[in-house]
């Protein structure tokens, strides 16, 4: 008999690893690229790669609870009339009707309008159910033009150009044919049940040229009241802000791969646009060699999680942050209470993205109206309410342990970064050192 | 500034007023206003001149004009005696834009109803997005003309450029002269009497009297790229 030889152990490749495997066999039986929802899955530096130093001898910090902290924020001083003032700098990003469900609309405007801050409608137009019930309303202005018309745009307590999203900066929209109801359909002005692509350009303007004259019609025709923001995927931010000042624009708003998106390729979710961080400080840069910093008010977006991750997008120059995929999370998207339910679909909580799929079990990226059905708006609007106000004390907690009497003195000093890619794109020393890497070449404290 | 001329007819001289005072009178005027007729002179090639009028009066402007003309218009017929810089008439709701002259590109883009009617030619990507829109050009239009065009018409006495009603949804096109090229997934279809009936009233609409629907063909959607097919991909 033979001495048995020893086998090795069965070795995965990190290069062609389970995902990958799976991913390949999925695109040779169905012939079609993978579509999904949410944003950048992959690791990319975030705010968890950088901490605050909080204070100590060389600064003293504020008393919790007992001394005021600041939180309100103003949008839109550069020209509009009416600038928009909310309670807290979170807001609710831009999410369709068509996309989420109306009751989902519904909640997501109850829950801001109970915290004090804005929601934004989406691809789609404006439904009445989120118009009444939410405070303040940013109506967007996108390549597709579904629904717009001048008497909504007058409705509206400020308008977002959308340029672009960080989930497909380049990208249209897609709202596939289970998503595509009769309301929605009506909506859009589109045959029900198509497989509905939306434009990646607006129909009647290319570049910033162009988008300064549009500015011009939009705030004539909203007779100069309403702020005008102008979104933008994280491409190149120092360029692209600069151009959406030039261009008018009172609000930037600026979203990093991470932030979500309906529906896109999986391809163009993980392989194009800038993790959130490194976007910040090229654009807060932006701002300040125009003398702009604090007159035309940036938002950012793509990854807000908690009340760490706002203050640190304060701290690098942020004026207030959106949120998306946190919302929902919040509305109860992707619960492991519906476990069972996931399964059902090939997916587990916390993984669940086939949003365009509109098979949610939550009744939220859905149009069927007994999915829909389960979300109950006001109990979802505020379990909204209640993460927007954990979050905002949050802020508080960190910003007078780092001496502020108000959220918006934050300041990139406030910082220090785990590794050295956040130290480069956060523009903030390496931790324990004085060295930003790119900045400086001191390898001292 | 704004003088009465004769009755119910005000006058709005742009080399002397700016155009927020213009728009702003505009939009003061609603339903049964008094002041049903206005002039604008010396527009002078002006951009979003006459946008967001949401009353059925008449404007004359006696030039040319920028960018974005009678934008969103509701209700109001606003005429433009020159030529139209990109986008006249953008998301129009109703009512009717005459242009004397030659419009630019997006003429009438996203428009959801009402009816533009350009005289002279129309610059590519006309009727861009249309959604309800009625649009009559008298001379010919530019290449990628009612591109993702989803409802409404377009019609053209004279010629269409390349890449007519690429990824077209519902919106019917009548070209008189000839077609340089369809986009993906347009096609001519048939004139049947019910398109003969309306291409008639379009016409007719737009004081066109020396052109019979008899003369011209039809194209809309084939409606092959509704739905999402791999093998479809070469189309794009």
């Amino acid at each position: 008999m033979s001495p048995k030889i020893p086998l090795t152990t069965p070795r995965p490749s990190a290069t062609f690893d389970d995902y990958t495997l799976s991913e390949i066999r999925r695109a040779s039986a169905t012939g079609i690229y993978d579509i999904r929802g949410g944003g950048a899955k992959r690791r990319v530096p975030h705010f968890d790669d950088l901490l605050f130093l909080g204070a100590s001898v060389s600064r003293y910090p504020l008393e919790g609870y007992r001394e005021k902290c600041s939180t309100t924020v103003t949008l839109g001083t550069r020209f509009a009339k009416k600038p928009i003032e909310l309670k807290i700098p979170i807001t609710i990003a831009g999410m369709s009707f068509g996309a989420l469900s109306a009751n989902a609309k519904e909640a997501l405007g109850r829950g801001a309008s109970i915290a004090g801050t804005s929601t934004t409608t989406g691809d789609g137009g404006m439904t009445p159910e989120e118009r009444g019930q939410s405070k303040t309303l940013v109506y967007q202005y996108l390549p597709s033009r579904y629904g717009m018309n001048p008497d909504d745009l007058r409705k509206a307590d400020a308008i977002e150009i959308v340029v672009g999203q960080g989930a497909k900066p380049g990208g249209g929209g897609m709202l596939l044919g289970q998503k595509i109801s009769d309301r929605v359909a009506e909506m859009r002005n589109l045959p029900k049940g198509i497989d509905q692509r939306s434009a990646c350009r607006h129909p009647d303007w290319t570049g910033p040229d162009d988008l300064e004259i549009k500015i011009l019609e939009l705030r004539e025709i909203t007779n100069w009241e309403k702020p005008i923001y102008v979104k933008v995927g994280g491409t190149r931010p120092y360029y692209d802000i600069a151009l959406a000042v030039k261009a008018g624009a009172d609000v930037i708003v600026l979203d990093g791969m991470q932030g979500g998106t309906a529906a896109t390729q999986e391809v163009f979710i993980e392989h194009v646009g800038l993790p959130t961080l490194a976007c910040i400080r090229p654009a807060v840069q932006s701002l300040q060699d125009l003398g702009m910093h604090r007159k035309v008010q940036l938002i950012v977006s793509g990854g807000i999680r908690n009340g760490a991750d706002v203050a640190k997008a304060l701290a690098l120059g942020a004026d207030a942050v959106s949120i998306g995929i946190a919302a929902l999370a919040a509305l109860g998207d992707n619960d492991p209470a519906l476990d069972a339910e996931y399964a059902k679909l090939g997916t587990r909580a916390g993984c669940y993205d086939d949003w365009h799929e509109g098979r949610d079990p939550a009744g939220i990226t859905t149009q069927d109206p007994e999915l829909s059905k389960r979300l109950d708006p006001v109990r979802a609007g505020r379990r909204l309410a209640n993460y927007l106000k954990v979050m905002t004390l949050e802020v508080q907690t960190i910003a007078r342990a780092a001496g502020h009497n108000n959220i918006h003195n934050l300041e990139p000093e406030d910082l220090c970064a785990l590794t050295i890619e956040a130290a480069a794109m956060a523009r903030v020393p390496l931790a324990g050192t004085s060295w930003i890497p790119g900045v400086n070449g001191s390898g001292g404290f | 500034m704004q003088q009465l001329i004769g009755e119910l007819m005000r006058t709005f001289d742009l080399a002397k007023s700016p155009l927020r005072e213009l728009n702003e009178a505009l939009h003061r005027q609603k339903d049964g206003a008094n002041e049903a007729h206005w002039e604008v002179l010396n527009p002078r090639g002006g951009h979003a001149i006459a946008v967001g009028i949401d009353a059925p009066i008449e404007v004359d402007v006696r030039g040319s004009v920028g960018y974005y003309c009678a934008g969103m218009n509701k209700k109001a017929s606003v005429t433009v005696h020159g030529s139209a810089g990109p986008g006249v008439a953008e998301n129009m709701m109703s009512g009717k834009v005459v242009i004397k002259g030659d419009a630019s590109q997006y003429a009438g883009a996203t428009g959801r109803g009402g009816l533009l009617v350009i005289e002279g030619n129309a610059s590519s990507r006309c009727g861009i997005s249309m959604k309800g829109i009625d649009i009559v050009v008298k001379g010919n239009i530019g290449h990628m003309s009612a591109f993702m065009a989803q409802s409404g018409h377009l019609v053209v006495l004279g010629d269409a450029g390349d890449a007519l009603g690429d990824s077209i949804y519902e919106a019917q096109l009548f070209v008189r002269g000839k077609v340089k090229s369809l986009g993906a997934d347009c096609i001519e279809k048939e004139m049947r009497p019910e398109h003969h009936e309306a291409l008639s009233k379009l016409l007719e609409g737009a004081g066109i009297t020396d052109a019979k629907p008899s003369e011209f063909r039809r194209y809309g959607s084939a409606r092959k790229l509704y739905n999402f097919n791999i093998d479809n991909a070469d189309a794009y």
